[in-house]
């Protein structure tokens, strides 16, 4: 049984620095801009879908990647349009996004359900068949993708960002269009996820139609695993940035340890958890995971027993560690 | 400075919680003027204040600043006018950001922001320069997040970020009343250094009536919707708490409906 796991070992963790990336967009709007954005489990099958259909009509590999990063991106323009210009929650708009998607990356797959890629006709840049290549070029990639990230939100225009997300009022009053930085911050989300979406079908050899369903939950996994576990240690933007690409590959090794147990129960009835069970599994882990800093804080208020309930800015402080 | 004429708003119209917020209020400032604004409960005062600094729009009336109308300005393009505090501590700056970066994305107010460093060597040693002057000892503490701070700290922060380039307009909504005394008559005396400092035109809403004579050179008191005393100079700096509530009985015909206002005379 260990064996099997040790077996799937790289390919596990290759496939959680791939998803680590995609929980880096996530990472964005959830923690940064302040909002859930749904349109990722769109945009990452669009990611998906737009390589395949670039390379299979003989476009080389880095191109059709930056073709996936902008469709990601106006996915996400399309987001913040419904969000800050229809006057729609963050939430809804991100659903009616993710929606609008499935048809278009239907189209997009020639209404196919799932186009392969054969890693034996294309140049491609990751694939399940070298996990361990397949490692050292998501690495590369991290490494880029925080140095870009940590440059920009260094800038005035990323500090405006990060404004917006943090305070509202306060980015209006010092002359931020929080309007513009939310859509800005929904484009740069979606374009990595697309991005990560276009190497995740690089290295599984296929874009599905359904390889985006639950891509927000699995990225949310990365994001608060790395955040529960690090946050301690991991001060700096560029670690928080990492700490979500560790969560991501924790996230599939532990799938892929779950996937390998077998518990017997009787001599004719064993439980094995298969890969259709990987939506509950991953559901529940991030509902514990969201779950933990709410109890940390219920616990640590039981001990503190009656505390007084006047001071409101040590009350609002502990509110927003919450979040 | 700024022109006010003929604003009005009211909340709801049309429903059973209809409000009259402002019912045609006309108000010119000269340049320097530093006006305190004192009033009951509704009475209009944060009102006016968030319509000038254009949180929402009038239902009509119009808004000078120096020369320029902004009545139809969204509030972040008015910013570049205008130095905002506000009451909550909490709301005036970043938690999650250095004080340093807070510092920058005031200094960058009304500009546009694009892809330059936030934070330099030069606006840093800019900053630190300024802070030093809040005598809060926050200079060697430009890196830390400004949630670690005090309420009375941050509202001094959020004054410095607010005055750090001259605004036309300072606006202060009651930027004292979360704060305990002490603290806030600290805020209070370095709000009057730095409007003094830069000659800054103000607008100042308080609760507190000794302070609204104490400080500024002109003293406003609104009731429902309108101005109802507007006094200047030298028969400003001669009042007392005392004139100051009978006043408000002869205007409005009423008593002083500010449990707040009450208790803190």
């Amino acid at each position: 049984m260990f064996t099997s796991f040790l077996n799937s070992m790289p390919g596990a963790v290759a496939q959680g620095i791939i998803w680590g990336i995609m929980a880096i967009g996530v990472y964005i709007t959830y923690k940064i801009l302040d909002v859930a954005d749904l349109s990722v489990d769109g945009s990452f099958g669009t990611g998906g879908a737009v390589l395949v259909i670039c390379m299979s009509n003989g476009i080389p590999v880095a191109p059709a990647m930056l073709i996936a990063f902008a469709a990601g991106c106006v996915a996400g323009f399309v987001t913040g349009i419904f969000h800050v210009h229809f006057g729609i929650p963050a939430i809804l708009s991100g659903i009616l996004t993710q929606l609008g998607l499935y048809s278009i990356n239907l189209r997009i797959l020639g209404g196919k359900a799932n186009v392969g890629l054969n890693p034996r006709n294309y140049n491609l840049l990751l694939s399940l068949g070298n996990p361990v290549n397949a490692i050292i070029v998501g690495l590369v990639i991290v490494v880029i993708l925080i140095l870009l990230l940590y440059l920009f939100f260094g800038t005035n225009l990323g500090s405006a960002l990060r404004a917006t997300g943090n305070n509202q009022n306060m980015a209006r009053a010092n002359g931020i269009n929080t309007n513009t930085a939310k859509i800005l911050g929904l484009v740069i989300s979606n374009g990595i996820v697309a991005f990560s979406g276009a190497l995740l079908a690089q290295f599984q050899g296929y874009a599905d139609i359904n390889m985006g369903r639950g891509a927000i939950v699995i990225g949310l996994a990365a994001v608060i695993i790395g955040e529960v576990l690090f946050h301690k240690i991991f001060k700096n933007f560029a670690l928080k940035l990492l700490g979500a690409i560790i969560g991501g590959i924790i996230y599939y090794l532990v799938i892929t340890l779950v996937l390998s147990i077998k518990i017997p129960i009787s001599d004719t009835f064993t439980i094995k958890l298969d890969a259709n069970d990987l939506k509950l599994f991953t559901a529940l882990v991030v509902a514990i995971f969201l779950g933990i800093p709410y109890w940390k804080k219920t616990i640590s208020a039981k001990r503190i027993g009656t505390a007084p309930k006047y001071t409101a800015v040590s009350s609002t402080d502990s509110e927003k560690e919450g979040n | 400075m700024l022109t006010i004429s003929n604003l009005h708003k009211t909340f709801n119209p049309g429903t059973i919680n209809e409000k009259r917020a402002l019912c045609g209020v006309d108000l010119t400032l000269e340049d320097g003027d530093f006006v305190t604004i004192i009033g009951g409960n509704g009475a209009g005062k944060s009102t006016l204040m968030n319509m000038i600094a254009g949180v929402f729009p009038p239902d009509c009336g119009q808004i000078i600043i120096d020369g320029d109308e902004v009545t139809r300005l969204p509030e972040y393009k008015r910013a570049k006018y205008l130095g905002r505090v506000f009451q909550d501590p909490m709301m005036g700056t970043c938690g999650d950001m250095w004080i340093e970066e807070n510092l920058a994305l005031a200094a960058k107010r009304g500009q546009s922001r694009g892809l330059g460093w936030s934070i330099n060597k030069k606006n840093r040693a800019f900053f630190k320069e300024h802070v030093t002057q809040l005598g809060l000892g926050l200079e060697n503490r430009l890196t830390t997040n400004v949630g670690l701070l005090s309420g009375g700290q941050r509202q001094a922060l959020t004054l410095l970020m607010a005055t750090l380039q001259s605004p036309k307009l300072l606006l202060l909504d009651e930027h004292t009343a979360a704060l305990d005394p002490k603290t806030a008559a600290t805020v209070l005396e370095l709000t009057d250094k730095l409007v003094g400092e830069n000659n800054l035109t103000t607008l100042m809403i308080t609760h507190n009536m000794k302070d609204a004579i104490a400080h500024g050179n002109r003293l406003i008191m609104m009731h429902e919707g309108r101005i109802i005393y507007d006094v200047r100079g030298a028969e400003k700096k001669a009042l007392t708490v005392d004139q100051l509530l009978a006043k408000f009985s002869e205007a409005s015909g009423g008593h002083f409906a500010n449990d707040r206002m009450m208790l803190s005379n």
